[in-house]
This record gives C-alpha cells, structure tokens and sequence, in this order.
C-alpha cells in the first residue's frame, strides 16, 4: 500500500471535521474521494498536504509514518497537490513556473537556454508542446492545470491530489487533463481524485471512497459500484429515529402562493417553472453542484433572473435584488452560516435586529427597550442556548447560529422563506428542533423552500422535492411519489428526462 | 511575444522617438556631450530606482528612499567635517547603517503583515528626521578625496564627459538586471509580487526575500546618498524631497506593474533617462518653464497607466478567445 491513513480525526472548535477516517491508495491507482459538502474531503486533504495538523491517527506513506507540517514538506515526502484554482503564478513563464526554487544554475546565475530545454522535456512527457517563454497566464486553464501537474509530479513523484482539477474546464481539456492523469497511473503513482463530477468521476477511477459528515463510509471498485447506491451513500441517512418517525407532513395540494414561470439566468441556472403554495413546503434535490443553492440566489435576487417571471395572487412581482426580494417578504438563509449568514462579531441580540434595522433605515434605530424584548422573546421561543442576548454569536454553537439567523428573518415576519441546508453542520438534538420549528412555521401559513442533501431531512419536510440534476430540473415528486429511491433515481439517470425519470422512479 | 515585454518596447520606442524630436529641433542634443550630462545629471535617480524596481517587482513600495538620500548627504558631511575618517570609511559605515535600516523596515513589513506603504512612511520621518538631527543647514564637503572623486571622468570622443557617477549608475543597472532576472532571488521576488499565497506554496521563503528586497532598497538609496553627495559636494537635510515619487515614476514609466510581478529592471533606465530627456529639453528650449518637466511626466505616467490596464484587458479577451 502505497499510501496507508487510519483512524485520521480532526476536531476543530465545535465540530469533528474527521472522526475516525480510513483511505488507502495503492501504487498506480486513481482513487476518488467522494461527499458532499461537509463531508470532510478538504480537511483530509489539508491533513495529507500539511496545511492542517490532525488530532488523532495515523497516515503512513510507504508504510513510514508522516507527519508533514507545510505543503513543502509534503512535496518533499513525495506527496503532490493540484488545486481547483491553479495555484501557479502567471506572471512568471511556463520554464519558470515548472523549475521554480530548481532552476538550473551556471556559475550561481539562472542557465536560460538549461531552463527551457528542462522545460519542454518535462511538458513533453505530457504531449504538450507549447512555448515554455509565454506567460503561464497567457494558456487556457486546461494547459496551466497540466503544467501544475507536471510540477506537482516533478518535485513529489509518489502521490499526486488532484483537488477539483476540472471544476472549470470544458469535455475537451477535461480529456486533456485525463490523458495525463492516465499516464501517470501508468508510470505507477497513486493518484487521489476529488471531484464532484460523478460522471467524469465514474470515466477516471479505479475505486472511490464515500465520506459522509466526517465519517468513512464505504469504499468499493469503480467497475463493481451502481449508480444509484453511490448516491445513496453520499447522501445516506444520519437523520435520529425520532425526527424520521415523526408524522409526514400532510401532501395535500395548496392555493398557489407564488410562481415562477421561464425563471433562469444564463450559466447559472436553466429556466425553470415553479410554483409555490401557501403553508408548503418544497424541498430542493440534487447533488452539489447541481444547481440547488442557485436556484435559491436566482429566487431571492443575488444573482438577478434574465429571462422569465415571477408572481403573486395579485400580479408580477420584481426580484431583482435581495432588497426588492425582502420587500416582497422573502427571507434566506444561506448555506454558508458563517460567512454569508451571521455577522461573528455582534451579539446575538444585534444579529438578530440586523434585518428589521436595515428595513426601517439607519436614521431610525429600533429602541433599546424595543431590541431587547425582541431578542429575549425569540432566543426563548427558538430555545437558542446562550449565556445572555449580548454574548458574541460567534461564540455559539452551530445549531445556536442557525437559530439566530432564523430569528432574524421571523421577526421581519416573511411569507416566503428560502433555507439553504439549514442543518448543515448542526448536532442532532438541534437538528431536529430546526425540524420541528419548519413544521411549526408552515402550520402558520408561511411557504418554505429548503435545500438539502440529507434525503431523509427532505422527506421528512418536504410536501413536494423537486429534482436538480445539471443546473436544471429534472423530475417533481408530490404526496406518495417523495422516497429515497426515486429521488435517487432521479439524480442518477444521465440524461432522462423528467418524464421518464418519474416513470421509472414509479 | 510575450506581452509582458510590450510595455519595454513601448518605453524603449517612446524614448527614442522623443530624442529624435528633440535631435531634430536642437542637433547638438545627439552629442556625447548631452549624453555624458544626462547620466551624471541623473546618477543618483537610476541608483535609487533600481531599488525601488526591485521593491515594486516583489510587490511592495518603498517611500523612505528620498530621505535616506538627504539623510546619507548630511552623515557625510558631518562625519567628514567632525572626524578624521576616510571618506571611503565613512561610505562603508553609511552603507552598512542603510542596509540595515531597510532589512528592518522589510523585517517589520514581513513579521507584523503591515502594509508596505505604512512602514516605509514611518521610515521616511524617521531618516528625514535624524537627518535634520545631524545639521539643520547645508554642510559642505571639501574633503581632498571628493575633489578627485568628481573630477573623475573619462572623456568620451566629441569632448563628453563619462563621469564616475554616471559610470557608477550605469554598472548598479547591470548589477539590478543580474540580481532580477537572472537568479533564483530575482525569481522569487517576481513571485512574491505575483501572488503571495501561491509563491509560498511553490517554495518561496517569503520573510526572507522580503527582508533581502527593502535591504537592497535601502543600500541602493545610501549609495544614491553618496553618489549625490558627490555631484552636489555637501550634505543638506532638505534634499531630495519627494525623490522617491520620481523613482517610482521612473519605473512605472520603465514598464514595471505597480502591483508588482512583472517588469525589467532595463526598463527602468530607460525611464530615468526618458525623464532626463525631457528636462533637458527644456534647459535648451529655454523658454519652457521647468514645470513642464512635471506635466510632461504626469502625462507618460498615464499614459502607462492606460497601458497596462489595456494589456490586462487583452490577455484576458485574448484567454477568452483561446480554443
């Protein structure tokens, strides 16, 4: 075994971002590393590549036990890193990106004519024939993608990551990456394959890994491995007992609150027709990347729809930014709680006034009195744990946090709110409270859409789940028709439509 | 070609076409004459901008320079009017005293993470300060050594001097061109200015090559102290106001990314003297008020300004069009 990591845990304040994680990765093997946001895939890179020291177990590389401290440090060991975000310079050339810190010296000075003639063989072994004098900046991300591999091979050798390498190029230079991923398998190094891209992930690997919330959670054959329990493994079911047992929502129809008809926005996400009834609860499906939380933006203005409309009981409603969305009586709360939800450094109290503020305008604030009560009532009404309404939200847990920025948008008293994974991160006593509050909020009448990964958590909210596969819609699943199964069916199909997805769903 | 290189060629072109105006008003502008002056006349500019190429390349900024200089006149000739030393015992002891200064204020840079301009401000009070400190009037040299040391010239044919200092000039250019592109110092300065977080990634030992970039800075701006010590005979803490803002007009003229990363160390000679040519334009005109001098800079600084945003914009459309 070529690269042997057992037990790795990594504890951060508050969360366990690895607990107990095991990967191995032979000689000549790609291996993809598979989850879903969350699932730990990053912090088990940064712990291979030094960025990150772990807490507990063990990661041996040829059967010696490492401990790399700076990404230098794992180069030197043998392990090499290819990011998402091509992490060479573009203002040096293409010579002095691959040989940078091993430029070929005559008499102490750089040997130009040396550089370049070690550059071409170097990108030769790639098939890559171009002129190594050009800045890097001035090729396609496809050739900058092959050259840091090349140097990533070069200064490393055993083990090479390749972390979203292809996030962001086209079939074409995918094909161009994959031709040289697939020599060097070849030539016999271990490569680990990160990537979100079943497709390519299925087209590329010898095995893959699932991780789930910090958690392995299986390992098989590419070859041997189906589609639909892949999926069922990413998504899996981490939802308590009592939450799941409890009464599935009435999936009756609703008077349409809202409805969205043509609603898209170029490169973002397809058109899409929806409708929204009033007291309902519409869940969103797919995989990372397939278009959920953009749907959700495009809804509430972050990136404003170009084609199509949106409308209420009483005529079209204008959603061009978040402000004109909030007028309107939207609400979200963002998938990314900390940077995008909460402001770390107000308390409680001032994090949950943030919206009913910012609605009146700065030039009348909300009374202290007025403040306090409000901050009072709702930290009692959504049981939020905290010491007092002045402690630093940053302090709190990640339930606590959630709930807070659930307050802010309850006390600007919505009629449509969008939740973007809202349980994201959150232990299972809160978990279910934020599950309980959804069902809550819909019994007053007011509409939700929740994004989830968590099928069961879907399930057990949703009145409808609509299906994302590729940044549209693939498949609406109502009343009886909501399963695991045909919501995983739906996601694994390449290339159904929603029609024929439902019929085999069925 | 690499677009990187366009701006160079530009300055280079710029300043050719613009002494072939002035030739072709004034011949006896193409004399070696006219030469000889305009790199004596600018010795202690080049010197210094070739530390602040340097300090661009690696993306930072150095605004002590100026008063180093006037500071570095004013221990000169203090030393020298207070003390039996040498003057060459007196370059060494202001060199050694520079450099330092400057591998301190690269070493507060790197280890506090604070912006460049800051600490260089703070470090530009402070030598114009002790400068003032040393003598608050001018204090002129009359030391033996320096009498030879600024009559020394070489006579070039059609009676034009090559004085030291422009000689001096011309070899700290040839030393800058070494040091940037030619060693793996050089190449990380261009990394550092491309990107901090990548260049630590690719290996780059960022607080080191910092602390080595404002040292070099800042031994070039004691060597400008002595070299215009030399061609002004005294010390005078007034000196050299807002010398550092020419130097770095010098380099952005020359071609270099304000941001950093990308540039020539050539370039920047050829900016110094661009900017001499303009004045001494003006000195044959003599009608021209010397502001002109200013606009006209003004003007070319723009002009590379424009230039450079022009170049990002067809890189990137030129990406976009890549297949």
């Amino acid at each position: 075994m070529l690269l042997s990591i057992r037990s790795l845990t990594k504890v951060f304040p508050g969360t366990r971002a690895l607990d107990g994680v095991d990967f191995d990765l032979r000689a000549g093997e790609v291996h993809a590393l598979l989850g879903e946001n969350g699932a730990g895939k990053s912090t088990l890179i940064k712990c291979l590549t030094g960025a990150y020291q772990r807490s507990e177990g063990t990661i041996s590389l040829d059967g010696v036990e490492i401990a790399p401290r700076s990404t230098v440090e794992a180069q030197d060991l043998g392990i090499g890193t290819v990011y998402q975000e091509v992490n060479l310079l573009p203002n040096l050339t293409v010579a002095q990106n691959l040989l940078f810190g091993r430029e070929p010296r005559r008499l102490g000075l750089i040997d130009a004519r040396a550089l370049r003639r070690e550059a071409r063989e170097m990108l030769a072994r790639y098939r890559l024939d171009i002129n190594v004098d050009r800045d890097l900046g001035s090729y396609s991300v496809a050739i900058q993608q092959i050259v840091a591999i090349a140097r990533a091979v070069e200064l490393s050798g055993k083990v090479l990551i390749l972390d979203e390498p292809t996030a962001s190029l086209d079939a074409r230079e995918v094909e161009m990456v994959f031709d040289a991923v697939r020599s060097l398998r070849d030539k016999g190094l271990g490569i680990v394959f990160v990537s979100h891209f079943l497709d390519q992930v299925f087209e590329i690997s010898d095995r893959i890994t699932v991780l789930r919330n910090g958690r392995y959670v299986t390992t098989a054959e590419t070859a041997t491995l189906d589609r639909v329990r892949l999926i069922e493994h990413m998504l899996g079911r981490t939802l308590a007992d009592d939450v799941l047992h409890s009464p599935p929502p009435d999936r009756g129809p609703r008077p349409a609150m809202l409805s969205f008809k043509g609603y898209g926005r170029k490169g973002v996400i397809e058109p899409f027709d929806m409708t929204i009834g009033q007291g309902e609860v519409l869940g969103l499906a797919g995989l990372l990347g397939s278009g959920r939380t953009e749907t959700a933006e495009v809804m509430f203005g972050l990136r404003p729809a170009q084609t199509g409309e949106a409308r209420d009981t009483s005529g079209p409603v204008s959603l061009g930014s978040p402000r004109a969305a909030i007028a309107q009586g939207f609400g979200f709360a963002p998938e990314d709680r900390k940077t995008d939800g909460i402001v770390a450094d107000l308390s409680i109290r001032e994090n949950i006034i943030l919206g009913m503020q910012a609605r009146r305008g700065w030039t009348r604030p909300i009374p202290r009195a007025e403040q306090n009560r409000l901050a009072d009532d709702f930290i009692k009404r959504l049981d939020i744990r905290t010491s007092g309404r002045e402690k630093r939200i940053g302090e709190l847990s990640g339930g606590n946090q959630q709930k807070v920025v659930l307050a802010r948008w309850l006390a600007m008293n919505p009629r449509f709110l969008i939740l973007d994974e809202p349980t994201r991160g959150i232990d299972v006593g809160a978990h279910a409270e934020i599950l309980r509050l959804i069902h809550e909020l819909v019994g007053q009448g007011m509409s939700l859409l929740v994004i989830s990964s968590e099928l069961d958590e879907l399930i057990a909210v949703s009145n409808r789940v609509i299906v994302l596969r590729d940044r549209a819609q693939v498949a609406e699943l109502t009343g009886a028709e909501i399963s695991g199964q045909a919501i995983m069916r739906a996601i694994a199909t390449p290339g159904g439509t929603a029609a024929e997805t439902m019929e085999r769903a069925g | 070609m690499n677009l990187r290189a366009l701006p160079l060629y530009i300055t280079i072109a710029i300043f050719l076409a613009a002494y072939v105006i002035c030739w072709l008003q004034f011949p006896a502008m193409l004399s070696t004459r006219v030469i000889g002056n305009l790199l004596t006349d600018n010795a202690y500019l080049g010197i210094v901008a070739v530390g602040m190429t340097l300090v661009i390349l690696s993306g930072g900024i150095d605004l002590s320079v100026g008063a180093v200089i006037a500071f570095s006149g004013v221990f000169i000739a203090v030393l020298l009017r207070d003390t039996g030393l040498h003057p060459l015992v007196v370059f060494a002891l202001l060199l050694a005293l520079t450099t330092a200064f400057g591998a301190a204020m690269g070493f507060l840079i790197d280890r506090l993470a604070m912006p460049a301009f800051i600490v260089t401000l703070a470090g530009m009070f402070l030598a114009r300060g002790a400068a003032y400190l040393l003598s608050i009037e001018s204090v002129p040299i009359q030391h033996p050594f320096y009498q030879s040391l600024q009559s020394a010239y070489w006579l070039m044919p059609g009676k034009g001097r090559l004085t030291l200092i422009g000689v001096l000039m011309l070899a700290t250019f040839a030393l800058g061109i070494v040091i940037a592109h030619k060693t793996r110092f050089g190449a990380s300065v261009m990394a550092l200015g491309g990107g901090e977080a990548t260049a630590r990634l690719m290996g780059v030992r960022q607080g080191r090559t910092t602390v080595l970039v404002y040292a070099f800075s800042g031994a070039m701006a004691g060597l400008s102290g002595i070299v215009f010590s030399v061609y002004t005979g005294s010390g005078y803490s007034l000196a050299t106001v807002g010398t550092e803002l020419t130097a770095i007009a010098a380099v952005v003229i020359g071609g270099t990314l304000l941001t950093g990363g990308s540039g020539y160390m050539f370039g920047t000679l050829v900016g110094v003297l661009t900017m001499g040519l303009i004045q001494t334009y003006i000195v044959f005109d003599g009608t021209l008020s010397s502001w002109w001098t200013k606009i006209v800079i003004g003007l070319l600084l723009l002009l590379f300004i424009l230039l450079q945003k022009g170049l990002l914009r067809l890189t990137q459309s030129r990406l976009a069009a890549a297949p």
